[in-house]
């Protein structure tokens, strides 16, 4: 039979059973709808957790103190912190690989000034910080080199700081007390966001490293330090780098002794960020094509009655000249044109869903054009696989009961 | 084609069913042949073997024993799609029921033989099923579906779809046993026209009266030929229509059948 010929018949029984066909395809639209809108927030949440992860900063390296022992028992890292003021400046005068470094006194202190009081970080940074952060003043201005190194009691507040203070002022100019000790308010920092930690980066004040070391924590050891590579496929040379002069600052000899710092960076962090999301989608996935089989297998029921109902029919064909191959044919197309059908139609609920969710819940969701081609594919997939047992129990029919079939 | 060999030759045919343990012998030993032009009437009531003898003949069943061969062919041990191929090429069926398919119009259900054709010639199967249509007289039905036609039309297009592809031998199965008898008579007027145009035509019966139209009369009783004797004083039936006309005793012509006689 031509093939033009079997699509017609497929179709022409397609279409005299409208309900029952349209019901039939219910599963399989459902199945891949569901594949769609899993795949599409998956995909999304991948998307996002990347942008956050780029927003920490541009080629971001990040030096942190080590672990140590005691007794041969590890202490976790941060135990013995050996970081300095002085790592900082031995990587800003000697790297040959990085475009900035600015070291981080964190800590956290209760804030007065404009509308009441309000606890948040205190960051004590040097002038690269921003430039490493990829991150931008959106009014007044960052302290210079000057205010880090006389320790200059200047801040610059971030949104949410800003927001609480100052909810309908200025704050460029106002006086604020950290901890007792009075700031001048020089600059707002530009909102940024939250981190694929869901932390509020901008409930932050940063101020220069030597004044939150003085006036604040009192502690000589940094957080950590923050550092940028020139080039982002220069990152793991970076790093190198950084480890080697560390090595020399902390005066660790070239053999045996441990490091007692921690560089890691932002593809690191990236990529354990987005093996999480990428098994949370490949579940969701997994969970939504059980629906898909659970359509197949609505469409091997129906076609299994349409063979009893059709078995005249076939009784019919085979009298005047079907092959078994052409009614197994006929069947087999008649499943795959209803689940293809299915398939597009789900394809298309998939997208409406997706766009419908993430309207609704703010998500960010993303469907790959791949998704098209497996929606597709699968639905064929599964109209031949489900199609396959009824097209051949059609096909394996004796002509002679067949046609005495009432 | 070549008419010196008979369209049907059958020596020695048996067929058993195995019902469980028992043997079913539907066919005792049949010796048939069949010349080109002939049309025959197989009569016999039910279980005397002539449905089987029918099947067999139609290549939808093979003998258990002897030999059956259709227009020179041998169709003993031939395969599934070898007997589908030559059900497609060699025969034309006609049944009791009719078996058009439902919801398909009368030319669509005409062309169907042919799209199953396998010789690989090129069919203008369209032209093909509207001329059969023609030939029995539907040529102005061809777009009605079977639930839109009567009796007689219906088993006039199941007529035309088993002559689409010229057959060399139209099988009929109780053609008028879902007919009213002028409709009967109507639909055997058909039957012989076609065969004073050449056509074989072999037709299963148990009424007397439709025998009468045919030539040559096998009669079969417990799986064997009881009698094969020639029709005298042959009936035409067309003469009896007219008459049936002309006693008013017809019915209307356009009475939809009254059993479900499509397809499901």
């Amino acid at each position: 039979m031509k093939q033009t010929t079997l699509l017609k018949v497929a179709s022409q029984n397609i279409v005299k059973n409208k309900m029952r066909t349209l019901l039939t395809m219910l599963g399989i639209v459902i199945g891949v709808g569901a594949v769609i809108v899993m795949v599409a927030v998956g995909n999304g949440a991948q998307t996002m957790i990347q942008q956050q992860i780029s927003s920490l900063g541009t080629n971001l390296i990040i030096v942190m103190p080590g672990s140590g022992q005691i007794g041969g028992a590890s202490q976790g890292a941060g135990t013995f912190n050996k970081l300095t003021v002085d790592d900082a400046d031995k990587l800003k005068r000697d790297a040959t690989l990085l475009s900035g470094v600015s070291p981080v006194v964190s800590t956290r202190a209760q804030v007065i000034g404009g509308k009441g009081n309000w606890r948040t970080t205190i960051n004590g940074v040097s002038t690269d910080y921003l430039t490493i952060r990829d991150w931008s003043v959106s009014s007044g201005e960052l302290f210079t080199d000057a205010d880090v190194k006389s320790g200059r009691k200047v801040a610059v507040i971030g949104a949410t700081v800003a927001a609480n203070l100052f909810p309908d002022q200025d704050p460029v100019g106002a006086q604020i007390q950290i901890g007792h000790v009075p700031f001048q308010v020089i600059g707002v920092l530009a909102a940024k966001g939250q981190n694929a930690g869901g932390q509020d980066q901008d409930d932050v004040i940063i101020m220069p490293s030597t004044t939150a070391q003085n006036r604040l924590s009192g502690n000589i050891r940094l957080g950590q330090i923050l550092a940028s590579a020139t080039d982002a496929n220069g990152i793991n040379a970076a790093q190198e780098e950084i480890k080697g002069l560390m090595r020399e600052s902390h005066k660790l000899s070239t053999d045996g002794a441990e490091d007692d710092f921690t560089v890691r960076n932002q593809t690191e962090i990236a990529a354990a960020a987005t093996s999480t999301t990428k098994v949370m989608s490949g579940l969701l996935a997994a969970i939504a094509s059980i629906s898909l089989i659970v359509g197949g297998i609505g469409i091997m029921n129906i076609m299994l009655v349409s063979v009893t109902e059709r078995t005249r029919e076939i009784g019919i064909r085979m009298a005047i000249g079907a092959r078994g191959s052409d009614v197994l044919t006929q069947f087999l197309v008649e499943s795959v044109a209803m689940s293809v059908l299915g398939g597009v139609i789900g394809l298309l609920v998939g997208y409406a869903g997706a766009a419908l969710l993430g309207h609704f819940t703010g998500w960010t969701t993303a469907t790959p054009v791949s998704a098209v081609a497996i929606a597709v594919g699968f639905s064929a997939a599964v109209g031949v696989f489900f199609g396959y047992y009824p097209a051949r129990k059609a096909a394996a029919l004796n002509p002679i009961q067949a046609l005495r079939y009432e | 084609m070549s008419t010196t060999h008979p369209v049907i030759e059958i020596s020695g045919v048996k067929k058993v069913y195995a019902m469980g343990a028992n043997k079913v012998y539907a066919l005792r030993g049949v010796d048939l042949n069949v010349s080109p032009g002939e049309m025959i009437a197989v009569m016999g009531s039910s279980g005397s073997g002539k449905s089987t003898l029918m099947n067999i003949l139609g290549c939808l069943d093979v003998p258990t024993e002897g030999t059956y061969s259709l227009d020179g062919i041998k169709v003993n041990g031939m395969s599934r799609n070898q007997l589908a191929d030559l059900r497609n090429q060699k025969l034309g069926f006609v049944f009791q029921g009719f078996n058009l398919l439902a919801r398909t119009s009368a030319i669509d259900n005409v062309e169907l033989p042919l799209l199953y054709d396998r010789s690989g010639r090129k069919l203008d199967t369209r032209a093909m099923a509207a001329e059969a249509l023609g030939r029995v007289g539907l040529g102005d039905r061809m777009d009605h579906q079977p639930s839109e036609l009567s009796g007689g039309q219906q088993q006039r297009v199941a007529i035309a779809r088993a002559l689409v592809t010229t057959p060399r031998l139209l099988l009929a199965d109780e053609p008028t046993g879902n007919l009213d008898s002028r409709t009967t008579v109507e639909v055997m007027a058909l039957f012989q026209e076609l065969n004073d145009q050449g056509i074989t035509i072999v037709l299963v019966t148990h009424e007397p009266d439709v025998a009468q139209y045919a030539k040559r009369i096998v009669e079969v009783r417990d799986g064997h030929i009881r009698r094969d004797h020639p029709v005298l004083n042959r009936k035409r039936a067309e003469d009896d229509l007219k008459a049936m006309i002309a006693a008013h005793v017809g019915e209307e012509d356009d009475m939809p059948a009254t059993e479900g006689a499509e397809a499901a």
